[in-house]
């Protein structure tokens, strides 16, 4: 297949990615699409080294997926935080600072 | 055969994706994003990166997404009304992805980039290999990696100061009944959590003097951790 095949699924998964974030109000699933758009990400990156021929490109993938896991170790950490402080797992509810 | 083979895996990806979006319960949200990743790894061997799709099936598929059912768990996956008062956003947030999608494949596919409608350099043996990834790693990318690894060790300290349970969280987290009034001073501990001891409002009284006359080096001898609580 093209090169420019795989980077159109990348496209399209990064904004079915776009939208989980804006659309829903779970923060849980919102760091689930923010997955779905590194991933994405990454897709784009291994396309572009398989068609360079390099393997600079497959690095890029892997340093992403390692700020992947570090992005969602915090980001589960904060949700378990908040569902500790019995406020509402909801970014429509949770938005100010003020603790 | 290689078209084929891509047409399922794309087609795995893109449902795996909208399954992630639309499904109502989390859990099945993360079921759908583990579809979703061995999918995208099918198409990661299709482009030679043996290696890359290898850590995603692991790393991604394996470990991380066993984090997210087990946070999902822990919260409580509860099914949620799609379409909350949420305002014009839940309206203008499909319109902006497909105005996005629309844009991003009219410039993938009407690019004049040359090797984009090519299948590629030529394949030359190892490529993406383990041993190809680990000297490019130890050789010309060594700062990222090290810069990766410290980036790990932020983010699991961060986690863990994060998700520990503290002590004096407010009037909020008091008036739960699982929680006792009561409170002796070195309860929150993760010792408590891995239940080496038991919580707070179930220590006898009579244990309380006795902690507290303890010498601090028969805490550490005993790893019972500090009377202060804390780790």
């Amino acid at each position: 297949m093209d090169i420019g095949w795989y980077l159109v699924v990348s496209a399209i998964i990064f904004c079915i990615g776009a939208v989980g974030v804006l659309v829903r109000p779970n923060p849980l699933v919102i760091l689930l699409c923010l997955e779905l758009m590194l991933n994405a990400a990454n897709l784009a990156l291994v396309a572009f080294s398989r068609m360079w021929g390099s393997e600079s490109g497959q690095i890029f993938a892997l340093i992403v997926m390692v700020v992947a896991a570090c992005e969602v170790t915090v980001g589960l950490g904060l949700i378990v935080a908040i569902y500790r402080r019995r406020m509402p797992i909801n970014v429509d509810d949770l938005n100010e600072l003020h603790g | 055969m290689s078209a084929v083979l891509f047409f399922i895996a794309a087609i795995g990806a893109i449902a795996g994706a909208f399954g992630v979006v639309m499904l109502r319960n989390p859990f099945y949200n993360v079921l759908a994003l583990v579809c979703h990743l061995i999918a995208l790894a099918a198409l990661f061997l299709l482009l030679r990166a043996e290696f890359v799709a290898a850590a995603q099936v692991i790393v991604y598929a394996g470990a991380v997404m066993v984090l997210y059912v087990f946070v999902v768990a822990y919260i409580g996956g509860s099914d949620e009304p799609l379409h909350s008062p949420g305002g014009a956003l839940k309206v203008l947030g499909p319109l902006f992805g497909l105005a996005l999608a629309i844009e991003l494949c009219i410039a993938c596919l009407g690019t004049a980039l040359a090797g984009i409608n090519t299948k590629g350099a030529g394949y030359v043996f190892g490529f993406g290999s383990p041993e190809h990834i680990g000297k490019l790693f130890l050789t010309t990318y060594l700062f990222p990696f090290e810069a990766a690894s410290l980036l790990l060790l932020v983010a699991a300290i961060g986690a863990v100061v994060l998700a520990r349970r503290r002590r004096g969280l407010g009037p909020d987290e008091e008036s739960d009944p699982r929680f006792h009034p009561p409170r002796p001073v070195w309860t929150g501990t993760m010792a408590e959590t891995a239940g080496l001891r038991h919580g707070g409002g179930t220590a006898g009284p009579d244990a309380v003097p006795e902690r507290q006359t303890e010498p601090i080096g028969a805490h550490a001898a005993g790893r019972e951790g500090g009377p202060e609580g804390g780790w």
